[in-house]
């Protein structure tokens, strides 16, 4: 099977995951349309070399981040919604139109070309991930041109714990 | 090399992501509704990554990394407001309304 195909097969998945995510009523459904979503994206990682990023993906956005997702559901029992949270249909039409309109500008935006002076040398990509492994060619930059950004995410992931166990506490 | 496909499925799902936070009034779709937003951003990065070198997957692994604190943090929001309203439907949540 040609990468394109697979690429189709994963985007159609992909996309049509998103739709039912955003149109289920029940909120347990939307979020397991979304992992179905999440999961597709990363075989579309993976299509694009990206092969660190996957594995990163199905761990901490389908893995960790939608456990938290559905804990919260269910934790606050919202599983079984009787009535639709959906708006009415004026709203969804104003919606809809804003989305085409979104849509059309990012088409737009699509066709802007590259320019050559930031392109990488060509075959460069290959050769590093043949020579040093998916994880190595992202390590790298990331620890070496990226170190002060990487420590003050260890800070701000800090702060994050903290403010959530501060928020959710029912008295300190 | 599968490059403008890419662009063209990132454009697609952010845009399902808007739409469904203009749609939904539940405050944890909503919730997924962004993660779906950032997830589409992150495509972007690594579709051009394969031009413009590995920073871009540098970047998408900061993008989880906020998505992941942002997650955190937005959920114990959603528990205090059930706590002080007994609802998640934005649309009752409007004191700031006026």
């Amino acid at each position: 099977m040609s990468r394109e195909f697979v690429f189709w097969v994963f985007a159609l998945v992909c996309v049509g995951s998103a739709v039912l995510m955003i149109t289920r009523r029940s909120p347990v459904a939307a979020a397991l349309w979304l992992v179905n979503t999440l999961f597709n994206l990363a075989g579309i990682f993976v299509l694009l070399e990206a092969h660190f990023i996957a594995a990163a993906q199905v761990l901490v956005y389908a893995g960790a981040i939608m456990v938290l997702f559905l804990f919260v559901i269910m934790l606050l029992n919202l599983g079984r919604m009787t009535t639709s949270d959906i708006k009415p249909i004026t709203s969804r039409l104003l919606a809809g139109a804003a989305g085409v309109l979104l849509l059309a500008e990012l088409f737009v935006l699509r066709r802007v070309t590259v320019p050559a002076a930031l392109l990488a040398p060509e075959g460069s990509m290959e050769a590093t991930l043949a020579a040093e492994g998916a994880v190595n060619a992202v390590a790298k930059p990331m620890f070496v041109s990226y170190l002060v950004p990487f420590e003050i995410t260890s800070v701000m992931l800090l702060a994050a714990v903290v403010g959530a166990v501060v928020l959710a506490k029912r008295r300190l | 090399m599968l490059l403008s496909e890419s662009l063209g499925l990132s454009a697609l799902l952010f845009t399902l992501g808007v739409v469904g936070v203009l749609v939904r009034r539940n405050a944890i779709v909503i919730f997924m509704c962004i993660e779906l937003m950032l997830n589409a951003v992150n495509l972007t990065l690594v579709a051009l990554s394969r031009q413009l070198g590995f920073d871009g997957q540098v970047f998408v692994f900061f993008v989880m990394t906020v998505a992941a604190a942002e997650a955190a943090v937005g959920l114990a929001i959603i528990i205090a407001l059930y706590r002080h309203r007994d609802t998640v439907d934005l649309e009752h949540i409007n004191l700031l309304r006026g």
